[in-house]
């Protein structure tokens, strides 16, 4: 390695390190901040204190949204698994024309502004008499989980070997049976960790839920951002801090089954 | 035609399309119909007002200027991400990959909400900023357009880094050693070899980032607030706050069609860069 080479390779890892530090910084401040005792936000904070965790149960609307956003993200997960497997057997063993066209449509939703296709789904349910915030929301959660799903268990199942379902089929089994004892099991680690992801993004999703929600339906994020603009206080933080416990398990889970950078494929 | 085609195997297909259709396509095809189709039949009304008012250029100037701020910013600490991670081995790489996908899996509104506790006159820049005599004195980056696109390129970073990763690790490090045998300097081979080859994942990645920083909502709301206005805030006011839908309505077409344009056009990009080399 010439002189110049280590000089570019040492200033390159500097720049990766400061980057990763700019990365994590969010997430290490509000963890900070969450086990703070002052009512403020000051870093470092004065003493440590498990103040704004015990405050979280007596919080009005926190349970009930966050109960809210469980059932909604884990419906709109299972109904995209569905959905979106049985979508993608058609995608790669059937005769279907403009296969390309159909990924792209069933992946856009996560390229169009989340706000304006909550405001076209708002217009059109309201069209249709659908005034329900509950099933709005559900209705409107199933776009938004379905890219996850779409994208990885579509290329987890073009690396399947379908013979496997004929020869479960010779042995006896119906194509659906056969479909769920053999594919299923198969494919598992591509239906957890594409469930898991489509399940954060429901939990975590704003510019759609916002159009779908009343005074006695919110979800989790809505519900923050109420108490982010009435009264800020490190609560939010708590609250935010278990958050980013959740996606740290849901990022050890997905290392195990697929590995970290399978996770990162683009 | 269809009939002959007919495939039981692709009929599984079939429930999701539908769905999606009804509840996802249609709505936006009904938006877009109804922006310029009312009940008293064609009109461009809303759209000749809308861009008639100042203001409203002003906020679509805005709005790209934040979002082609945020994308560079990406871009140039991006970049030597990217390349770090495509070295990297091991446990730096562990640690790299953990950084950039893990704030992916966490909400916008935790990280818009942790950016207004970093950016406060007390947070955590302005000490250090004072702490290395950068600033003179503490000074408040929130509500401020260069608190905006920290906080804004804190969130998309890690879309710009995957594409441009993604392509950097199928080049052949070959070509760059060959690029030394024959005499090239390291900066003729970066700018000849490694860059070139490296177009297509920036241009996926700032088409991601671009899209993404025009259509923001929760990050202005929470970093720069109301008297700074962008397409989607305006949209998200309109229709939250100011109960106006024909002003949203007509805001969310121009925010669709700037976002389709962007990616459309860098996939035309992407595909005319991958012709050519």
């Amino acid at each position: 390695m010439t002189p110049v080479e280590r000089l570019s390779n040492a200033i390159v890892a500097v720049l990766a390190t400061f980057a990763v530090i700019f990365l994590l910084t969010p997430l290490l401040v509000t963890i900070a901040v969450s086990f703070g005792s002052s009512t403020v936000f000051t870093l470092p904070p004065p003493s440590w204190s498990l103040r704004w965790y015990l405050a979280l149960p007596s919080t009005s609307g926190l349970l009930s949204s966050l109960w809210t956003s469980i059932q909604i993200a884990a419906l709109s997960t299972l109904l995209s698994l569905i959905l979106g497997t049985l979508c993608a057997i058609a995608l790669v063993r059937g005769q279907l024309p403009g296969r390309e066209a159909i990924t792209t449509f069933l992946v856009s939703p996560l390229m169009l502004p989340g706000l304006v296709v909550g405001i076209a789904m708002l217009q059109a349910f309201k069209a249709a008499g659908i005034d329900g915030a509950w099933t709005s929301l559900l209705m409107a959660h199933v776009v938004i989980s379905m890219p996850y799903v779409v994208r990885t268990v579509l290329g987890a199942m073009s690396l399947f070997d379908f013979t496997l379902i004929d020869a479960a089929r010779t042995l006896g089994y119906s194509y659906p049976k056969a479909l769920i004892k053999v594919m299923v099991p198969a494919l598992a680690p591509a239906f957890l960790t594409s469930g898991m992801f489509a399940f954060l993004a429901s939990m975590d999703n704003y510019p759609i839920s916002i159009f779908f929600t009343d005074a006695w339906t919110k979800t989790l994020p809505i519900q923050m951002l109420q108490y982010v603009e009435e009264s800020p206080d490190p609560r939010i933080a708590a609250i935010s801090a278990g958050l980013i416990v959740l996606a740290v398990i849901v990022l050890i889970i997905g290392d195990r089954l697929v590995g970290l950078k399978k996770l990162a494929d683009f | 035609m269809i009939a002959r085609r007919l495939d039981p195997v692709a009929l599984l297909a079939a429930p999701a399309l539908i769905y999606l259709f009804i509840v996802y396509a249609a709505p936006i095809i009904y938006l877009l119909g109804r922006s310029i189709y009312t009940d008293a039949g064609w009109a461009f009304g809303a759209y000749t007002s809308f861009f008639a008012d100042d203001f409203n250029w002003k906020v679509i100037g805005n709005t790209l200027r934040i979002a082609l701020l945020v994308t560079l910013l990406c871009l140039v600490i991006g970049y030597p991400v990217a390349l770090a991670l495509a070295r990297a081995k091991g446990w730096s790489q562990v640690i790299l990959l953990a950084a950039i996908i893990l704030p992916l899996s966490v909400g916008v509104v935790v990280k818009a909400f942790a950016w207004q506790i970093v950016l406060r006159r007390d947070g955590v820049v302005s000490q250090l900023l004072v702490g290395l005599g950068i600033w003179d004195e503490p000074q408040r980056l929130l509500f401020t357009e260069a608190g905006l696109v920290i906080g804004a390129a804190n969130v998309f970073l890690p879309f710009m880094i995957l594409p441009i990763y993604s392509v950097i690790r199928q080049i052949d490090p070959r070509l760059s050693e060959a690029g030394a045998t024959l005499g090239a300097s390291p900066w003729y081979r970066f700018t000849r070899v490694s860059l070139p080859l490296t177009l297509p994942g920036i241009v996926a990645g700032m088409a991601f980032v671009l899209s993404m920083t025009v259509s923001m909502f929760v990050i202005p709301s929470l970093l720069i607030g109301d008297r700074f206005q962008t397409l989607a805030t305006l949209t998200g006011r309109s229709f939250l706050l100011m109960r106006n839908e024909q002003l949203g309505s007509t805001t969310a077409v121009v925010l669709l069609v700037l976002a389709v344009g962007i990616v459309v056009g860098s996939s035309l990009l992407a595909r005319r860069l991958g012709r050519n080399t």
